[in-house]
């Protein structure tokens, strides 16, 4: 055990980790699953919601990739059937994959546990949020079904509000409704980590996880409701044709430009900070060294969720705003670039003397070091005026907002899965399997979305269903990719199923990892812990020398 | 298909900036990505769990280094920003000397019109070394004008107009796509641009279908003006009737009254005679009455371009005003 707390039941308490009740064990019908207020059945009910909803819209990218091996349109009927797939992946990734992903799954699995409490401050509150979620989700899935939007994930006017013959209005009360999940969610982390952390859990000991996790739900809570009212005035506009965007009706189609990246800009740091949070926990975990700057990294945290809200402008620097927007939207989205160093050069210098040990979460974790570097620098270049005039709405972009959406924030997730999969399911993952996993979807990444910045620089624009001859090898490398991609998402939800059957039981502390939530058995009883646990140190003490060589 | 291009034509003035400015970001993005994966891979291997290396004098905080690496990334920031806003800079602003053509984008075409008159729809002819600045709206949605090989790239807007300039460098045909999503046909709303020697551009122009009954642009505009009877208030001769006269207006400056009775001065650019005929109340020359009609939904974007034509040739106003 780390010498991080004092455990009064582990040396009273000598009960084998059989018979403990756990919270997986607890009850069994379904009812219980879906009446749950336990925060980590919770969890797991994101966790199955979002896996169905991360393999519908990769569905659907699959359809998109194959779609663009050729440049004529051949697999799919019609333009509007590609412009409504593309639109739909887009919605299913950010707002029913993405955002929920890490906060939602392991957020909610792993802050109360991290803090030394029982629950979160509200249980039903959260379990709310998870039908809020769903119905949101559900309303989106009708849409698919029953003709689909296209509009593309932005919903730019007036093309949304006074052109698109789909449903477009549909689609905006799904989003809507989900806002509401993700604000409640952001809420209660906060009050949950203000008030619930246990006896000498000071905020200056308290996990990256949850400093990263708390970040997230500030501009949870402060963005998403932009969002919300940015939609309530399109559906408004589309409905009841009160001129707000549309400049035939008096408004002004910037104007929703402003609104939608209000919110939206601050949703890719909703979708990357979290995964900072993971990669705190599992590089010093694997590296069993201390966290290298442990006041720079929250620091660095905070820093880029606050300037996230000031950088909106970057999404339109050709939008015809004026030129010193521009210029000053410019500096200071290229500052993010400093906080983003920060955290970069703090996780080498973590591995840095350290006794590195290669286990599936440690190479999702160097994965994402890597791969977020150069979704990171092609950020500063798309800040950057000059050339973003050049690479806006090219494959430019999106090569770069994959390199951080799922060259980062999916293989996060997917690295924090694995490492608290043993405390998660109470049993371990197959490590062979993880291993060629990991570097399948690395490989198959790479070979996605790299070709993408040469198309975007050669001017291959976005959302093309048809595209010139020129640009036709490097769509096919990319579509060669993704099925390689595809391959290594597959694995990860068999082998992660079959482990719950015949994978050995996983001890309480697997990793030999500090953090309270490796104190607890695996899984952990409904309660969470035993005695409420008092810490006397700050996290990341992997230099005492009993965890050091374990 | 199996050639494998690394840049796109450069075609452009801005081409062979904006290259610049990226073989620069590159060499920084190249240089942090081998140096971060290469720190994983050698800390990876040379760390690794039960490996021999001295691990003796680890620190796991030090003000200094975080100092170094948040001072040196703010630097290469700010060092990035320079080149790029001063390439920026240019590309916003066109030349003095630049001639206008005009762009109308509507679901999914390309309509454009030379100020000699000579219209064409999904093709640009423009003469080799001149800077060209386009004028443009749309009649629906956002689009967004995009020519690869010149590196240029501006939104085209509904209700207003928005502006882009480029001087060609090389002779050739380029691909002109939209780059903003725009519905069902928005991967055909593409043409070509024709950067001709600037001979065979003069002969271009003046040929064509209907060559012969061809009008320039202005003496287009000023049929559309007889025809609207804004001549009957706007006296071309240059004295005030109803309203104040147009002549010597374009690029000066228009008395405007405020609200609280106090006159203020706006540039007469284009937005300013296009707001004033769509919405004359919007910006009231001073000492005249509010007698204007709004001709919105009554002028075609095509014939507002060419009005606005018109009113230019009427002589060019001096910036501090009449």
């Amino acid at each position: 055990m780390s010498g991080t707390l004092v455990e009064p039941h582990a040396h009273s308490g000598h009960r084998p980790p059989e018979e403990v009740e756990n919270y997986i064990a607890a009850e069994h019908s379904v009812r219980s699953w879906l009446l749950t207020v336990d925060h980590k059945r919770i969890g797991i009910l994101y966790m199955v919601s979002i896996t169905l909803f991360f393999f519908i819209g990769g569905v659907m990218a699959t359809l998109i990739r194959l779609e663009l091996m050729t440049p004529k349109g051949d697999i799919l009927k019609s333009a509007d059937e590609y412009n409504r797939l593309f639109t739909q992946h887009g919605i299913v990734m950010i707002f029913f994959f993405l955002i929920p992903s890490i906060p939602a799954v392991l957020g909610n699995f792993l802050i109360p546990l991290q803090i030394g409490a029982r629950d979160l401050a509200f249980p039903k509150l959260n379990l709310l949020s998870w039908y809020i979620f769903i119905i949101g989700g559900a309303i989106s899935l009708g849409v698919m079904v029953t003709g689909g939007v296209d509009t593309g994930w932005t919903f730019y006017t007036p093309f949304s509000s006074m052109y698109s013959n789909t449903n477009v209005i549909a689609t905006a009360i799904g989003v809507f409704i989900v806002g509401f999940s993700s604000i409640l969610t952001g809420l209660n982390f906060i009050v949950t980590i203000h008030t619930m952390r246990c006896p000498g859990m000071t905020w200056g000991r308290l996990p990256l996880f949850c400093w990263a996790t708390y970040a997230t739900s500030l501009v949870q809570v402060l963005g998403t409701p932009v969002l919300a009212i940015t939609i309530a005035l399109l559906g408004l506009e589309r409905l009841l044709h009160v001129g707000i965007f549309d400049p035939k009706l008096g408004g002004d189609p910037v104007l929703f430009q402003h609104m939608f990246w209000f919110y939206s800009h601050p949703a890719v740091y909703i979708m990357v900070l979290p995964s900072f949070g993971v990669l705190n926990e599992i590089i010093p975990c694997f590296s069993r060294r201390p966290i290298f700057g442990y006041k720079f990294m929250a620091g660095a945290i905070l820093a880029i969720s606050m300037l996230g809200f000031l950088v909106w402008g970057h999404h339109m620097f050709v939008s015809g705003q004026s030129m010193y927007a521009g210029m000053i939207f410019a500096i200071l989205s290229l500052l993010v670039g400093i906080p983003s160093g920060i955290k970069v050069f703090n996780w080498t210098a973590t591995m840095y003397k350290g006794q590195i040990i290669g286990k599936t979460p440690m190479l999702y974790a160097l994965g994402f070091v890597g791969l977020f570097t150069i979704g990171g620098l092609t950020g500063l270049m798309l800040a950057s005026l000059a050339i973003d005039v050049h690479v806006h709405d090219t494959y430019f972009v999106v090569a770069h907002f994959h390199y951080i959406m799922v060259g980062g924030a999916t293989m996060a997730y997917l690295g924090g899965l694995h490492f608290w999969w043993p405390k998660i399911s109470g049993r371990m993952y197959p490590e062979f399997w993880g291993k060629v996993a990991a570097m399948i979807i690395f490989v198959g990444f790479n070979l996605t979305f790299f070709p993408q910045f040469l198309l975007g620089y050669l001017g291959m624009p976005r959302r093309y269903y048809e595209y010139r001859p020129e640009f036709q090898i490097l769509h096919v490398m990319s579509t060669a990719g993704s099925s390689i991609l595809a391959v290594g998402f597959a694995m990860p939800l068999v082998y992660l199923i079959l482990s719950l059957w015949y994978s050995p039981k996983a001890p309480a502390n697997p990793w030999g990892a500090t953090g309270l939530e490796w104190t607890t058995p695996s899984p952990p009883p409904p309660y969470n812990f035993e005695t409420t646990p008092i810490v006397t140190e700050g996290p990341y003490q992997y230099d005492h020398d009993e965890v050091a060589h374990a | 298909m199996w050639n494998f291009p690394f840049l796109p034509d450069q075609a452009s003035e801005q081409a062979n900036q904006v290259d610049g400015v990226m073989y620069v970001l590159l060499a920084v993005t190249a240089f942090f990505t081998v140096l971060i994966a290469g720190q994983v891979i050698f800390f990876g291997i040379k760390y690794r769990a039960g490996s021999k290396a001295n691990r003796s004098g680890r620190k796991s905080t030090s003000h200094n280094l975080e100092a170094f690496w948040i001072g040196s990334t703010f630097i290469i920031c700010v060092v990035m920003y320079i080149i790029s806003t001063h390439v920026f800079f240019q590309m916003y602003n066109p030349p003095a000397d630049a001639s206008e053509i005009y762009v109308v984008a509507k679901r999914w075409m390309w309509y454009l019109q030379h100020p000699e008159g000579r219209r064409e729809q999904d093709e640009l002819h423009v003469p080799l070394g001149k800077a060209i600045k386009l004028v443009m709206t749309s009649q629906d949605v956002i689009h967004s004008f995009y020519v690869p090989a010149f590196r240029v790239k501006q939104d085209v807007l509904p209700g207003r107009t928005t502006a882009l300039w480029f001087r060609p460098t090389k002779a050739g045909a380029y691909n002109l796509f939209c780059a903003e999503y725009c519905g069902s046909d928005h991967s055909r709303m593409i043409g070509t641009v024709y950067v001709m020697e600037p001979s065979d551009y003069e002969r271009w122009l003046t040929g064509g279908p209907e060559s012969g009954g061809r009008v320039s642009m202005a003496s287009a505009g000023e049929q559309l003006f007889q025809k609207n009877h804004c001549s009957d208030c706007h006296s071309p001769a240059g004295q005030p009737n109803r309203g104040p006269t147009l002549v010597g207006l374009h690029g000066g400056n228009a008395p405007i009254q405020q609200k609280g009775g106090s006159v203020s001065m706006v540039k007469a650019d284009d937005a300013y005679i296009r707001e004033s005929i769509l919405d004359p109340r919007a910006k009231l020359v001073a000492g005249f009455e509010p007698i204007m009609p709004s001709f919105k939904d009554q002028i075609s974007e095509q014939d507002l371009f060419q009005i606005i034509a018109y009113i230019k040739s009427l002589g060019k106003g001096q910036e501090g005003g009449r």
